[in-house]
């Protein structure tokens, strides 16, 4: 009798250890949220877009254009903003022309021209480099040009980079390309040169909406860092893992 | 000014602004140039390691012919890349999580591999012609005396013992060399496979289906380059008849005897090859993921013709017929090898630019218009003359080694 | 030497020996893994300083309100208030001596970036402390096409001239 009881009190502890540890595992935290937590303050940047804010001026665009050097006339843009409509018969109309360095000045979506009674939903949507926390551009590089920083800003050494290419194709966000005049793999880097010297990025500045923000996630007293804890966010293709680190305000689903 | 890949990218629908066909042509040719590395090579060690002696002078061509390709396989490379002059760095500062970065490290091993096998196979005749040469005049024989003396590493033992230890060598060279040619190719695949972004590339199997239709291509190459070279030596001992040159029919009833024993192999990695490849295409179907939308209407709509019609129907189905019919000829095995060829290629193809040809945005398309006429400097490298050129280097590579190496029997 | 067998090898480790050397002289110093381990942190350090000292362009308009204070002041108690002089003006880099002088952004087109009207552009939003703010949008086929907006509008003021 003694020794059964004792078996199921084992037992009985044993299962509500078990059990204990099983709900701590299934408790969502999200890896920001934990790094927040931290007390100890570090440095980790993160981005947030609000695209109920957009308007599609392409201000951000042609900003980050000329200050990071990548030819304005050119078609490729480290930073852009797609136009999504979404029509009553039920058409998806999604564009971007020339990565909307000159702004959407015609209400042509894809050249068609939408009357407003025809759509159900429409809106702007910002891109940039999400400095993914795992990103797999750099996983790929096979000389170790491309390498996150320690702020978790991923860069390019544009010395090292032997131009293979691996990184756009690996990269599910389609931000990279080839820097027309260097030859090497180039994007977008949270405008590095600016946020080491306390400014904002050039698109941030550019921004006459405050659709665009940039923190810093480990600061418990940021205002980026706050929007992210306590409103409804999220990110762009979560499924492939690379946990990114720009954080959308009214995403929609059809947003690519 | 243009960007990198837009002079031969269209684009249709809505595709990210950055987003072009960056992988042209040249990495179309890397894996299909690799895979007659890896190929050529499995082909030979069947004689080596299995022992499959109707092989023989098969073997023997296949692993020169192997080392003429392996030189040229990493051309394409520095075809493609931005920054030639910095391909070195994948040797200075490897980084392995790249499945590019094992390239360094695998090609150097198995082309010592298949420098070694190749020396031990011929140390005879190295010897042997460094000591012929040795106090030859001029400079061309001087010079040839002198890269003799060179690859006989300093060993002139050509002792009945020395040479069994020579062909135990071989013998095990060429089985560390099969793994090693699989993994050669199979980590080709795995530069594919291993890219998450792209929903077409992105299944295990691709490491596996490159490595059998690798092989494929390989045996195919083989035996139409040594068809190829055998028709050449009838024509030329038709032209000067000499008694004692070996007789034309001869040549013939060894050449169609080779060429039926080793098209067995060739038509079980077909079937394996092609098992594989529909494997892949049915699970993609049955489980219709996100992104089977966009996949559909590139396979069976857009690309229909490279998949269905030149890969499968022209590439793989009809040499098999031509294979399976009996009472084969050197002629129609020329057709079947060719095709077999062609379809290999198409597959090579069809991963590479069709992984390419939908947008990640999976709601817009991209095409590939190969450059024919080169404008500029990119587009002579990635098009038709950069792929043409490649195409022709093993040869050159060959003729070279044939210069120094007997490459079919005398 | 009797065994002959093991000279490729020896062949072999010469290369790989030679190309660790020659690696010694061509990586920089500073190349290594660092924070955020091998497989996200292997890159020469000193690049991140790199791109730390790349050129600055856009100053923003804390930098032009001493010299241009006038319409610095104009502009900040307007509806402009969040346009950034850059965005009109271009890029300030090291004015006022390279470049001398800065361009005038006065195309309709530039103005058209906010106000064309689009059925689904956002036309309220609060920025300004205090009030939501009206986007004012005009159709510019419309709207005096051909002729600038500033010949009508001043852009400091946000208003009529």
């Amino acid at each position: 009798m003694d020794c059964d009881r004792r078996e199921f009190l084992k037992v009985g502890f044993k299962t509500l250890l078990a059990t204990g540890v099983s709900i701590g595992a299934f408790e969502l935290l999200k890896p920001e949220v934990l790094a927040a937590l931290n007390k100890e303050k570090g440095l980790r940047w993160v981005f947030v877009v609000d695209t109920t804010k957009c308007v599609g001026c392409g201000m951000c665009v042609r900003a980050c254009k000329l200050e990071n050097e990548v030819p304005y006339e050119t078609n490729v843009s480290r930073t852009w903003v797609e136009r999504y409509v979404m029509t009553k018969d039920g058409k998806i109309l999604v564009d971007s022309p020339k990565a909307a360095r000159d702004g959407f000045i015609k209400n042509d979506p894809m050249g068609v021209t939408v009357k407003k009674e025809d759509i159900d939903k429409a809106f702007f949507v910002p891109k940039l480099c999400n400095q993914c926390e795992a990103p797999p551009c750099v996983q790929v590089c096979p000389v170790g040009a491309t390498y996150q920083a320690p702020d978790g800003v991923v860069l390019v050494d544009r010395t090292w980079c032997i131009g293979c290419g691996y990184c756009i194709m690996a990269c599910p966000y389609g931000v990279r390309f080839f820097h027309p005049l260097y030859r090497v793999a180039e994007k977008c880097n949270f405008c590095y040169h600016r946020i080491n010297k306390g400014m904002k990025t050039a698109c941030v500045d550019a921004c006459a909406f405050g659709a665009r923000q940039i923190g810093n996630i480990k600061d418990l007293e940021d205002p980026v860092a706050r929007i992210i804890k306590t409103e409804r966010t999220a990110v762009l293709k979560e499924e492939f893992g690379t946990k990114p680190h720009v954080f959308y305000i009214g995403l929609d689903s059809i947003v690519r | 000014m243009e960007v990198h890949g837009e002079l031969w990218t269209l684009k249709e629908f809505f595709v990210y602004p950055n987003e072009y066909i960056y992988w042209s042509i040249q990495i179309v040719m890397y894996p299909f140039m690799t895979g007659l590395v890896a190929g050529a090579f499995v082909l030979s060690s069947l004689y080596h390691v299995f022992g499959r002696k109707e092989l023989k002078d098969m073997a023997k061509f296949s692993l020169t012919f192997s080392y003429a390709l392996l030189l040229a396989a990493p051309m394409p490379l520095l075809f493609h890349i931005q920054k030639p002059l910095r391909g070195f760095n994948v040797f200075f500062t490897p980084h392995f999580t790249s499945a590019i970065a094992a390239f360094g490290v695998v090609f150097f091993a198995y082309a010592a591999i298949v420098a070694s096998e190749i020396w031990f196979v011929n140390r005879k005749f190295f010897i042997e012609s460094a000591i012929n040469l040795k106090n030859a005049s001029g400079l061309g024989n001087r010079l040839k005396g002198l890269v003799y003396r060179a690859w006989t590493l300093g060993s002139y033992d050509i002792s009945e013992e020395a040479l069994k230890k020579d062909e135990r060598a071989a013998k095990i060279l060429a089985g560390v060399g099969i793994p090693t040619a699989c993994f050669l190719h199979g980590y080709a695949g795995f530069i594919f496979g291993s890219v998450k972004a792209n929903a077409l590339w992105m299944t295990p199997l691709m490491p596996v289906i490159f490595i059998m239709s690798a092989i494929v291509s390989g045996i195919a190459l083989c035996m139409l380059t040594y068809i190829i070279i055998m028709e050449a030596k009838k024509v030329r001992i038709l032209r000067k008849r000499k008694p004692w040159m070996i007789s034309v029919e001869e040549i013939r009833s060894v050449e169609i005897d080779i060429v039926k024993s080793t098209t067995k192999y060739l038509i079980f990695f077909m079937i394996m090859a092609i098992s594989l490849e529909l494997l892949d295409l049915v699970f993609r179907g049955y489980t219709a993921l996100k992104h089977w939308d966009i996949l559909r209407t590139v396979i069976y709509e857009r690309d229909f013709i490279n998949i269905f019609v030149i890969q499968y129907g022209i590439g793989t189905l009809l040499p098999l017929i031509i294979f399976l019919i009996p009472g084969l000829t050197i002629k129609r095995a020329m057709v079947g090898l060719f095709l077999v060829l062609v379809g290999v290629f198409m597959m090579r193809w069809n991963v590479v630019i069709g992984g390419q040809a939908f947008s990640l945005t999976l709601s817009g398309y991209m095409d590939y218009i190969m450059p024919i006429i080169p404008r500029n400097l990119e587009t002579l490298k990635e098009g038709l003359v950069g792929a043409l050129t490649i195409m022709a280097l093993p040869y050159i590579f060959l003729w070279m080694l044939n210069k120094f190496i007997p490459v079919i029997d005398k | 030497m009797k065994n002959h067998v093991i000279r490729p090898l020896f062949v072999v480790v010469g290369l790989v020996a030679l190309i660790l050397i020659i690696r010694v002289f061509v990586v920089p110093k500073d190349f290594g893994v660092h924070e955020r381990g091998y497989m996200f942190g292997w890159y020469r350090k000193s690049n991140e300083g790199d791109w730390k000292t790349f050129k600055i362009k856009y100053q923003t308009s804390e930098y032009c309100k001493d010299c241009h204070s006038e319409q610095y002041k104009k502009i900040i108690n307007s509806k402009h208030a969040k346009v950034q002089c850059e965005n009109c003006h271009g890029p300030a880099a090291d004015h006022p001596e390279k470049p001398e002088k800065l361009s005038i952004g006065r195309s309709r087109e530039l103005c058209l970036r906010c106000h064309a009207y689009l059925p689904y552009r956002p036309s309220v939003y609060a920025q300004l402390p205090g009030v939501p703010i009206t986007l004012k949008m005009q159709d510019p086929n419309v709207h005096n096409p051909g002729i600038e907006c500033v010949t009508c509008h001043s852009t400091h003021e946000a208003s009529l001239k």
